[in-house]
């Protein structure tokens, strides 16, 4: 009598691996791969972010208007008319001699259209491939901001991924209560577009009259002041700096104990709002933080060293978000939430129970079941159904998936269904020996021929699985996967698996020859 | 033990048509059901804001209700009892796009004055995500239909894959009138378990299926309601056993599983209550009906092993370097 088969083997085999790679998962431990709870089950905040990638089109022509301006100045060109419309920018150059140098200068910058009349209007926008280029970097940038700030608020483990074209999915665990989370909302979401801007002091006194469009025609832009929106500022349109130059903001505070974010530019920022400064005395300089002026104090002298700071009215909580987004960088196009889920901890926690305790007496009724209905052959494929739940989390813990509640789900459906293979050999050997066949003949046929309705059956529904990951989302696939794995590993352990039993007690069943104890047959 | 001994058959087909006609009803009214009174989509797919308040007393529905009314934002806003008498679901049609404050802060805002209460979750869903989740989910449906009916085919008949669709039809449009009854939510979750269902039905049909499919190539019987009725006389113990054992954890997950999955439980349960009704009375009536015919399919598979025979002679002759 041999009691070793290669189906054994390979059952054993499946089984001790089951078994290593699930430890993990149950006991928690700290190394090794196991299975992490999705954001349903700890709780925690899942978000869909769209970004608006137009936005960073307006923007980068914001940008090149303020460089073309800065040019002009530094090298004593002089242009006229320099307005910003959404997606160009047009300009007169009124000294002709200057045409080459300009040209020079634009040519540098990159993915530009450039048009000149005879009587030298330019107009400038952006190439269709610099377009996509703007807005597929302003995701990419969006994500690396984003990630960065959160990083800096001190959140474990916040993953931030693309998804599609415009989507970003930001994903925070460990959340604990809404305010946090509103927090952590509102640090994502801040632009932080830091705008240094100088106040059109020639018509300032008009700006409770002009409308915004009349503002616009003479190349300026009325905003608000940031503690009461009443007050208006007239501002020129191109920013003399913008967000893009600062290196470093801190919170400090003030002679009076409020928070101000003090922040340092870059070099080349440096020399710019020096230059600017100089030549601006006496006048104002309104520090706009997206779109809102903070401050507008007159400049008394040449500002050096590139260093500035910006105070008005700040909690303590805000000037650290400020801070944070200014240092991270600006979000080059603004974002809206599509899609939020939020959960609790203590929900998380609640649903983990309940799932757990209808995982566990569903399981419970089955194996009872089982044995009542086939005796031995019950207990067999019992064995199975064990080793397939070790298997499903154990492959789980090795791919690092998460377990989300349907996931859960799946597993518990997984455990009704993955039975049913057993049932129906079963089911063929009890009808094999009724016929009065010997056992041995009763369970080599009983098993061919339940073979290829289980191969159907299974096929089926493991295309259905497929389709629902392909279609699902989040959770959905969480479901998906575990119904899976589940249906292959059914396929190892009780096809394979229970075979091998069989075979390794065929010699005890033929001697015993108890139909009703091990195949539950009167 | 056993419940069902192996050697009687029972005539099901002779009695196909009082069963078919049940079904007929079943199914029909589901459809006026799904045609007036319509399903309820949750904010996966209709997109909108849900957030869920647990007290430490018993909620105050009333009160709550009073306050809400009383903004602009939460006008259509309905606050329904979730489970217990402490905690509640507000459901509000509209949805935010600003991130820094959302609907679900407001909500903790102003209900401030109502009690001690935890704000659990707050689910906010746009409307060009429920819309394109929509589509996601009408597509996943039609493939998993081609795909099964593909598969079928191939490895039955093309009346086995027409009659296996139709019993899932069957099976679906009933489900489907029972959730447009008891008033379940529609979310992904049910789609995950109408897609479920799905597989589940096709698989206690295809083993009836399978059965037929070997009454029909291995007995001498030409009368395919005898070859029906014996074998689904023969699978009934295993369709009975197999939806008990699942109906029991369905069961212990629509008891106990929670109320955020009791949706997705009950759509089950009524699933593989209608799937294994379906794959023992209906399924293989539709075979029936359809005119499914032993002597052709035997003629057919004849046929085809005559062209394997044919095929594997010519190779053995080449291989044997003859031809």
């Amino acid at each position: 009598m041999k009691i070793f088969n290669y189906r054994l083997v390979i059952f054993i085999l499946a089984t001790v691996f089951g078994i290593m790679f699930s430890i993990p998962s149950f006991l928690q431990t700290d190394s090794g791969k196991k299975i992490s709870l999705g954001l349903d089950l700890q709780g925690g905040l899942h978000l869909l972010l769209g970004v608006q990638t137009q936005k960073a089109v307006e923007t980068k022509i914001k940008n090149i208007a303020a460089t073309v301006q800065y040019f002009a100045d530094d090298n004593d060109i002089l242009i006229e008319d320099l307005t910003i419309n959404k997606t160009d920018l047009s300009f007169v150059l009124l000294d002709d001699s200057e045409v080459q140098k300009l040209d020079e200068m634009l040519k540098d910058i990159k993915g530009l259209k450039v048009t000149k009349t005879a009587q030298l209007e330019y107009n400038i926008s952006l190439t269709p491939m610099q377009i996509s280029i703007v807005k597929d970097s302003a995701v990419s940038q969006a994500i690396e901001t984003i990630r960065n700030r959160l990083d800096q608020f001190g959140l474990a483990e916040p993953s931030v991924v693309r998804q599609g074209k415009t989507d970003i999915v930001v994903e925070l665990p460990g959340i604990k209560t809404q305010e946090d989370e509103q927090r952590a909302r509102e640090l994502i979401s801040k632009p932080a577009n830091l705008e240094l801007m100088a106040i059109d002091e020639k018509k300032a006194d008009q700006v409770y009259t002009l409308t915004p469009e009349q503002a616009q025609e003479f190349g300026d832009t009325i905003l608000p002041d940031s503690n009461d929106p009443k007050i208006k500022y007239l501002v020129h349109q191109i920013p003399i700096l913008t967000g893009s130059q600062v290196v470093d903001a801190r919170v400090a505070f003030d002679q009076s104990n409020q928070p101000i974010i003090n922040f340092k530019l870059s070099s080349f920022g440096g020399k710019i709002f020096g230059d600017f400064t100089a030549k601006s005395v006496g006048k104002r300089l309104a520090v706009v933080l997206d779109g809102k002026v903070f401050s507008a104090p007159v400049i008394r002298e040449r500002i050096g060293g590139g260093s500035g700071q910006i105070s008005g009215g700040f909690s303590v909580d805000e000037a650290g978000n400020v801070a944070i987004a200014l240092r991270s960088g600006a979000l080059p196009a603004p974002v809206v939430m599509l899609e939020k889920r939020s959960v609790g901890p203590s929900l998380g926690a609640d649903s983990i129970k309940s799932s757990l305790f209808a995982l566990i007496s569903g399981f419970v009724l089955v194996v009872a079941f089982m044995v009542l209905y086939y005796g031995y052959a019950g207990l067999i494929a019992n064995v199975a159904l064990i080793t397939n739940i070790f298997i499903i989390i154990a492959i789980m813990a090795m791919f690092g998936a998460t377990l989300t509640l349907p996931g859960m789900a799946g597993i518990v459906l997984t455990v009704g269904m993955s039975v049913d293979a057993n049932v129906i050999i079963n089911e063929r050997i009890r009808e094999l020996l009724k016929q009065g066949k010997s056992i041995a003949h009763a369970i080599e046929n009983g098993y061919s021929n339940a073979m290829s309705a289980i191969i159907d059956a299974n096929i089926t529904t493991l295309l259905v699985a497929v389709i629902l990951y392909a279609y699902g989302t989040g959770p959905i696939k969480g479901f998906a996967i575990t119904m899976s794995i589940g249906i292959l590993a059914s396929m190892l352990t009780a096809i394979l698996g229970t075979h091998g039993i069989y075979e390794m007690l065929m010699g005890k069943m033929t001697k015993d020859k108890n139909l009703k104890k091990w195949f539950g047959v009167k | 033990m056993e419940i069902f001994g192996s050697n009687k058959t029972y005539n099901f087909m002779g009695k196909r048509l009082p069963f078919l006609a049940l079904s007929g009803i079943l199914v029909l009214t589901s459809i006026i059901l799904l045609f007036t009174k319509g399903v309820h989509l949750g904010i996966d797919f209709s997109g909108g804001t849900l957030v869920q308040v647990k007290y430490e007393k018993p909620a105050p529905i009333p009160q709550i209700r009073d306050i809400l009314s009383q903004h602009k934002t939460f006008e259509k806003a309905v606050v329904t009892k979730f489970g217990s008498d402490e905690e509640i679901i507000i459901r509000i049609p509209t949805s935010t796009t600003s991130l820094g404050k959302d609907i679900g802060d407001e909500v903790r805002t102003i209900l401030k004055s109502t009690g001690t209460y935890q704000i659990r979750r707050v689910d906010i869903v746009g409307p060009k995500v429920g819309n394109a989740l929509q589509e996601k989910g009408l597509m996943a449906l039609s493939l998993a239909i081609i795909v099964i009916l593909i598969y079928v085919s191939f490895r039955f008949e093309i009346r086995f894959a027409i009659a296996s669709i139709l019993a899932l039809i069957h099976d679906i449009s009933i489900a489907l009138g029972a959730i447009s009854l008891f008033n379940v939510d529609v979310n992904l979750d049910i789609l995950a378990a109408i897609l479920t269902i799905l597989g589940y039905s096709l698989n206690d049909t295809i083993i009836v299926f399978d059965r037929i499919r070997e009454g029909v190539t291995t007995s001498k019987e030409t009368d395919l309601n005898k070859v029906v009725n014996e074998s689904v006389s023969m699978t009934l113990s295993r369709t009975t056993l197999t939806s008990l054992t699942t109906f029991f954890v369905v069961l212990t997950l629509y008891l106990f599983g929670g109320e955020i999955i009791s949706g997705f439980s009950f759509t089950l349960l009524v699933g593989v209550i209608v799937g294994t009704y379906s794959s023992i009375f209906i399924a293989a009536s539709f075979l029936v009906q359809l005119n499914f015919s032993i002597s052709k399919y035997r003629l057919a598979q004849a046929e085809k092993e005559k062209r394997e025979k044919e095929k594997e002679r010519l190779r053995a002759q080449f291989e044997q370097g003859i031809v």
